[in-house]
């Protein structure tokens, strides 16, 4: 296959980015969209040019690290990670538009790698349970009801890659910390600390400038792992609660 | 606890849900109390005397209207300044805009914004034209909406501005009451299979209420 790529390259997150075009050739169908960039990378490696800058890391659709908006899809057309995307999903000649995830919260570091450590403020605020460590307690001690479990899983199954908030036409986190927040709240492990929790992780959600949920759906149609959108509704319903009985 | 509610978005997006299906109820009374004009002038200035002794004795003449009225300029004031203040952090949430673009949600998704700000200007004109009288086309008759209601239908203005604000109020409440229901936490899969038709419906049957009006006068079935 022979591609253009439109690849948006900034050399710092003070710089000024731009688009630039480049040419690939000789890409393989069954070529993951990371290898193709790979592919390119060795060609501007060969001519003394600068690498394009991508995250990645476990190329396996589990670890979360991988991001890139394809031609305005977060994670491109297909509902995957862009890791686990395959060129089979092009044409021969197409062109493809290739950005970073867009959100205040998540400045630019180099050309399409953004920081997401504002997800990880987000955890540390709230997304723990205060049990002790150690060995494993015996498995029938705390049942937990078969749909609850569901649930958690559900919600457990959010690798926190931020395809979400790049989707978000308003760069909001909701889809994100509504997965965290339900997936330990449903359970009873998560009960001690149920409603600090979600006062204390939306608190941190807006505290790192992600915008508000307008319901679009937009991120629950981006979403890799197929977090629903009615969890948002979920955490709005546990919020009010929590607001309610701490009554802060 | 008003700290935290004000603060948050989720607490901003609970105040917008509840002043929002304040205006809804209100709507819906004020739709079908419009629907008496299909019964003669008669019925529909009677009720319009009887709006101003409902109450009475106990409360004063007039009285329970304008307990309406300030509830409901207390909603569309909430509702108005947390659009406003949501919609600026939206904004700024997302600086940079895709060069690629690609069309997103729905139509009525989309233009929550500029039909919100479509029908704060028309609850002006409105109550300049219908309640003060001050921009009213013809001599304005107090207690007398079934003379008043002709008189601006009989205008092309009137009827195009009042078509376009009730067009915008349908596509306004069918996305703006599923997401109030979502913000107050009732949303669930199964729930939501029947939420967001019941949305479409009640807006349908909102827009097709408030229209009949001015397509009557139009016709010349009021006259």
């Amino acid at each position: 296959m022979k591609l253009t790529l439109r690849v948006w390259r900034q050399k710092n997150a003070a710089a000024d980015g731009a688009m630039s075009t480049y040419e690939v050739d000789g890409i393989s169908r069954d070529m993951s969209f990371l290898e193709m960039l790979d592919t390119l990378n060795e060609e501007l490696i060969v001519k003394g040019e600068d690498p394009v800058a991508f995250d990645h890391d476990c190329r396996e659709g589990i670890c979360g690290a991988c991001s890139l908006v394809i031609n305005g899809d977060a994670h491109g057309p297909e509902r995957t990670t862009t890791c686990q995307l395959h060129m089979r999903s092009f044409e021969d000649g197409d062109t493809i538009d290739i950005e970073p995830w867009r959100a205040s919260a998540f400045p630019v570091v180099k050309d399409l790698v953004v920081d997401r450590s504002a997800f990880d403020r987000i955890i540390q605020s709230g997304g723990y349970i205060s049990a002790p460590t150690g060995s494993a307690p015996e498995a029938h001690a705390a049942p937990v009801p078969k749909p609850d479990a569901d649930s958690a899983f559900e919600h457990a199954e959010c690798i926190g890659c931020g395809a979400c908030v790049a989707a978000c036409p308003n760069g909001s986190a909701m889809l994100f910390t509504s997965a965290k927040v339900n997936h330990l709240n449903v359970l009873p492990q998560g009960a001690p600390e149920r409603e600090t929790r979600v006062l204390d992780m939306v608190a941190q959600m807006d505290e790192e400038g992600f915008g508000g949920c307008t319901l679009t759906g937009e991120c629950a149609t981006a979403c890799p792992k197929g977090i629903p959108l009615p969890s948002i509704s979920a955490m709005n319903k546990e919020w009010l609660r929590a607001t309610r009985k701490v009554g802060r | 606890m008003t700290r935290t509610l004000w603060d948050s978005t989720i607490g901003k997006k609970t105040v917008m849900a509840v002043s929002g299906l304040i205006m809804l109820l209100y709507l819906f009374a004020h739709m079908f109390a419009n629907l008496k004009i299909f019964f003669g002038p008669e019925e529909i200035n009677r009720y319009a005397h009887w709006l101003r002794t409902l109450g009475e004795p106990f409360l004063h003449y007039e009285w329970t209207l304008w307990l309406v009225r300030v509830v409901l300029v207390a909603a569309v004031v909430a509702h108005a300044t947390s659009a406003y203040q949501l919609s600026r952090r939206d904004i700024r949430a997302r600086p940079t805009s895709y060069v690629h673009k690609r069309r997103g949600a729905t139509f009525a998704t989309r233009t929550m914004r500029w039909g919100g700000v479509i029908l704060g200007l028309f609850i002006v004109w409105h109550i300049l034209d219908l309640t003060t009288g001050t921009v009213h086309p013809g001599g304005y008759e107090h207690l007398r909406p079934y003379q008043n209601v002709i008189d601006t239908f009989s205008t092309w203005y009137g009827n195009v501005i009042y078509l376009v604000a009730v067009t915008a109020l349908g596509f306004h409440v069918r996305h703006g009451l599923w997401s109030a229901a979502q913000t107050l936490g009732v949303g669930t899969a199964t729930r939501d299979r029947v939420l967001k038709p019941l949305a479409t419906g009640l807006a349908l049957v909102l827009t097709a209420g408030f229209v009949s009006v001015p397509v009557a006068v139009m016709t010349g079935l009021v006259s």
